[in-house]
C-alpha cells in the first residue's frame, strides 16, 4: 500500500493533469452545446495545435506558455474557416452531414500531418521541464502548476464571455432557439463558426500546456479525445462547469486509480465513475434534461 | 524504380506500338537487348497508424539498398535485373500484411522484405509460405517468427531470445567492470506481449547476475503520467531502473525519473522504444547517460559511418530500423546474386547457405540455422555527449560506458 506523501503526491498530480483535461473538454462541449454534433475531428484538432506549438517552439524558440495566444488565435481561425468552408457548406444544416464533415476533416488532418511531420514522436525541453516547487515531502512540477493555473484562468474567461458579452449571449440564443434568433437579427450560421472557432482556440491553448509535458505526434489526439468525451459526459454536455470539475476528477480518478489499482488496471476507474454517472445521473453532473 | 501497390496502371499495347517496339529493340545496342526483366520485391511496413513512424524508416532503410543494387548495375549475374519495389502499407494491421502478401504475389512479386512488428511478420510471413516465396524479416524480435518450421523465412538480424541473453550479459559485464554498483532493481514495462515477456525474463535473469528486483511495475499504453511511477520506484530506492517500453511511454518515464529526482545508478532498457539520436538531441538533460540494448551499426566502420552521414544528409535520423531494412534487402540481393536467379527455389536455396558479410552491422559470420542467422548480436549503447554510443562489447565499442551515470 502506497504511503501517504506518494498519495498525496498522486492526488496533487491527478488535480494538475486534470485542469488540462479540462480545457481540452471545454472545446468539446462549447460545440456540442451550440451545434448540438459530437465534434470527431476534436483530437486532429488538438494534435494541429501541438504541432502549430512544437513548430513555434523548435523553430523560432518561442516557449509554448508564451505562445497560448499566438496558437489559440491561429486555431481560431483555422477552426472558423472550418466551420466556414467545410463543414458548414458540406452539412447544410443537417446534424448527421455535419457529424460525417467533422470526421473527414480528421481523416485529412491526420493523414497530412502523417505526411508532413511523418509518424515519429517529437519532444521539446523548456526551462520549466524540470523545475520543481517543493511542498513539504512533495515534488510538483512547476510547468504543470502554470498549465492548470492557466487553463482554470481560460475557462473562467470563457465563462465570462460567455455569461457577460453580447457575443455571447448571441451564440447562447443560437445554441437554444435558432429560429428565435435570427428573428431578433442575429445569423445563426455566423454563431455556429464563432463557437466553433471558440472551441477549437480553447484546443489550441490546451496544446500549448499540454506540449512541455507531453510529447506530439499524428495519433497524440487519440490519447486525449476519449477522455475530453467522457468529461463532457460526465458533467453534463454544454456544461462549462461540468467540464471543468469533470475534468478535475477524471484527472483524480486516473491518478489515484493508477496508484491504488496499478498503472494497468487504473484508467478503469474512469470508466466506473462514468458509468455510476450515467446510471445514478443520465444527465451528467451539472447537465439539464432539455 | 518503385510501385506503390495496388496503384499500379496496366499499359494495353496495340499491334502497331508492338512492331514498332521490336523494330526498335532490334536497332538498339545489343547490351539494352541484353536488360532482363526486374525482380519484384514487396515492401510490407506500417507507414500509416500507431506504428507509422518505425514502418517507415524501415522502408527507407529498404528503399536506399534497391537504390544502391541499381545503381550499381543491379544483379550481376542475372544480366544486371534490377530490383523493382512493390510499396504496400500493412497499417499495423496483421490481416492486411497477409492480404498484401497474397496481392503482391499475384502481382508478380519474387520475394518480400518486413514487416517492423512482429505481430505483422508473422501473418506476412505465414501467407508467403503458401508460395514458398523468400521473405527476409527486417525486424520483428519473436523467436517464432523463425520457429515454426517456414522455410521461406530469413531473419538476419538477432532474435529476443539473443537479445535479451546478451543484454544480461552486457549489463553484468559493465556492472562488475564499475565494481558492481549496481546491486537492485526496478522493471517498469508496459502491460502488453512485447514489455512483459521481456521483463518476466529480465527478471528471472537479474538474481544471477548479482541484481536484486525489487519490483515489477507493469503500465498500460498509452500512460499519459508516470509520476505515481516515478514514486514508487523511488519510494523502493532501487540502484537501477529497467525499462520495457514503447517510444511515447519511454521518452515520459524517462523525464518524469529526472522531474522527480529519482537518484539512480543507471537506467537501462532492453531494445527501449523511445532510445534513438532524436532523442538524444530533444532531451539532451534526460537522455544523457541513459543506456539501451538494442541494434545499431559497427560505430567504427567507415562504411557504417558513411551511412549515416548519407542519411543524415538527407534529412533522416538513423534508427536501427532504417540499418535493418538495409541489410534485409541486401541479404536477398547477395542470394538472388549467388543463385543467378530470382527464382523462389534458387534463392531459398541460396539464402540457407548465405555467409553474407558484405554489411557493416557488429555481428559475427552469418550462419543460417531453420532462417534464423546465428552470428547476429545487438550491442550496449549509451547516450555520451549527446550522441549515441557502443559501449559493450569492447570488440565494437567506440567509447567506455559512464557507469554510474554522471548526476544530472
Amino acid at each position: 500500500m502506497p504511503g501517504f506523501d506518494i498519495a498525496a503526491a498522486s492526488l496533487v498530480g491527478g488535480l494538475l493533469t486534470g485542469g488540462v483535461y479540462a480545457l481540452v473538454a471545454l472545446g468539446l462541449t462549447l460545440i456540442y452545446g451550440v451545434l448540438h454534433i459530437v465534434n470527431f475531428a476534436h483530437g486532429a484538432l488538438l494534435m494541429v495545435g501541438m504541432f502549430a506549438a512544437y513548430v513555434l517552439a523548435a523553430r523560432f524558440g518561442i516557449d509554448p506558455f508564451l505562445a497560448v495566444p499566438l496558437v489559440a488565435a491561429f486555431m481560431f481561425c483555422l477552426g472558423w474557416a472550418l466551420y466556414r468552408f467545410v463543414i458548414g457548406r458540406v452539412s447544410r444544416g443537417e446534424d448527421r452531414a455535419m457529424l460525417l464533415a467533422t470526421l473527414g476533416v480528421a481523416v485529412v488532418l491526420d493523414n497530412a500531418a502523417l505526411v508532413i511531420f511523418t509518424g515519429d514522436t517529437r519532444t521539446i525541453e523548456t526551462p520549466l521541464t524540470f523545475a520543481v516547487l517543493e511542498v513539504g515531502p512533495l515534488l510538483l512540477p512547476v510547468g504543470k502548476l502554470v498549465a492548470c493555473g492557466m487553463a482554470l484562468l481560460m475557462a473562467g474567461l470563457l465563462w465570462a464571455f460567455m455569461a457577460r458579452t453580447g457575443t455571447g449571449r448571441a451564440i447562447r440564443a443560437v445554441a437554444r432557439e435558432p429560429e428565435g434568433a435570427r428573428l431578433v437579427g442575429i445569423r445563426p450560421d455566423r454563431m455556429f463558426a464563432l463557437a466553433y472557432g471558440i472551441g477549437v482556440a480553447c484546443l489550441g491553448a490546451a496544446a500549448c500546456l499540454l506540449l512541455p509535458s507531453f510529447y506530439v505526434s499524428p495519433s497524440v489526439g487519440e490519447n486525449f479525445v476519449l477522455i475530453a468525451f467522457t468529461i463532457v459526459v460526465l458533467g453534463g454536455m454544454g456544461s462549462f462547469p461540468g467540464a471543468v470539475v469533470g475534468g478535475l476528477l477524471v484527472g483524480v480518478a486516473e491518478s489515484l486509480g493508477g496508484l491504488f489499482l496499478g498503472e494497468s488496471l487504473g484508467p478503469i476507474t474512469i470508466s466506473l465513475m462514468f458509468i455510476l454517472v450515467l446510471l445514478l445521473r443520465p444527465t451528467g453532473l451539472f447537465g439539464v434534461a432539455r | 524504380m518503385t510501385r506503390v501497390y495496388s496503384e499500379s496502371k496496366v499499359k494495353h499495347l496495340t499491334r502497331r506500338g508492338a512492331l514498332g517496339a521490336g523494330l526498335a529493340a532490334l536497332a538498339a545496342p545489343a547490351v539494352l537487348r541484353a536488360e532482363t526483366a526486374p525482380i519484384k520485391l514487396g515492401l510490407i511496413h506500417p507507414v500509416t497508424g500507431a506504428l507509422a513512424f518505425s514502418g517507415s524508416q524501415c522502408r527507407a532503410g529498404a528503399q536506399a539498398a534497391i537504390a544502391d543494387i541499381n545503381a550499381a548495375g543491379g544483379i550481376a549475374s542475372m544480366g544486371g535485373a534490377k530490383v523493382e519495389a512493390m510499396l504496400g502499407d500493412a497499417q499495423g494491421r496483421p490481416e492486411i500484411a497477409a492480404s498484401l502478401v497474397d496481392q503482391m504475389a499475384e502481382g508478380g512479386a519474387h520475394a518480400f522484405v518486413g514487416c517492423f512488428a512482429s505481430a505483422l511478420g508473422l501473418a506476412a510471413t505465414q501467407a508467403a509460405a503458401k508460395y514458398n516465396l523468400p521473405f527476409s524479416i527486417d525486424s520483428g524480435l519473436v523467436d517464432s517468427l523463425t520457429t515454426r518450421g517456414l522455410g521461406n523465412v530469413f531473419r538476419l538480424f538477432p532474435n529476443a531470445s539473443s537479445v535479451s541473453a546478451d543484454a544480461m550479459t552486457a549489463l553484468d559485464t559493465i556492472n562488475k567492470k564499475a565494481g558492481s554498483p549496481a546491486k537492485s532493481a526496478v522493471i517498469v514495462h508496459e502491460d502488453s506481449e512485447f514489455g512483459t515477456s521481456s521483463a518476466k525474463l529480465t527478471a528471472a535473469v537479474l538474481p544471477k547476475i548479482g541484481i536484486e528486483v525489487k519490483e515489477l511495475i507493469a503500465h498500460a499504453t498509452p500512460t499519459r503520467d508516470f509520476t505515481n511511477v516515478a514514486l514508487r520506484i523511488k519510494s523502493e530506492k532501487p540502484d537501477l531502473v529497467i525499462i520495457s517500453d514503447y517510444q511515447n511511454e519511454y521518452v515520459l518515464l524517462a523525464r518524469t525519473l529526472v522531474q522527480q529526482r529519482v537518484d539512480l545508478v543507471g537506467t537501462y532498457s532492453v531494445a527501449g522504444g523511445g532510445f534513438n539520436l532524436k532523442f538524444a538531441k530533444e532531451q539532451p538533460t534526460i537522455a544523457e547517460g541513459m543506456m539501451d540494448f538494442n541494434h545499431w551499426y559497427a560505430p567504427k566502420n567507415p562504411r557504417g559511418i558513411a551511412f549515416r552521414k548519407r542519411i543524415e544528409d538527407a534529412g533522416l535520423t538513423l534508427t536501427w530500423e532504417i540499418l535493418f531494412g538495409y541489410f534485409a534487402v541486401q541479404l536477398l540481393a547477395d542470394g538472388w546474386s549467388r543463385a543467378g536467379s530470382a527464382g523462389k527455389e534458387p534463392t531459398i536455396a541460396a539464402l540457407n547457405s548465405s555467409t553474407f558479410a558484405d554489411h557493416w552491422m557488429p555481428y559475427g559470420p552469418t550462419k543460417f540455422t531453420n532462417g534464423q542467422n546465428s552470428g547476429a548480436h545487438a550491442v550496449a549503447l549509451q547516450i555520451q555527449g549527446g550522441d549515441m554510443h557502443v559501449v559493450w562489447p569492447d570488440s565494437f565499442a567506440d567509447t567506455p560506458a559512464i557507469f554510474p551515470r554522471a548526476k544530472t
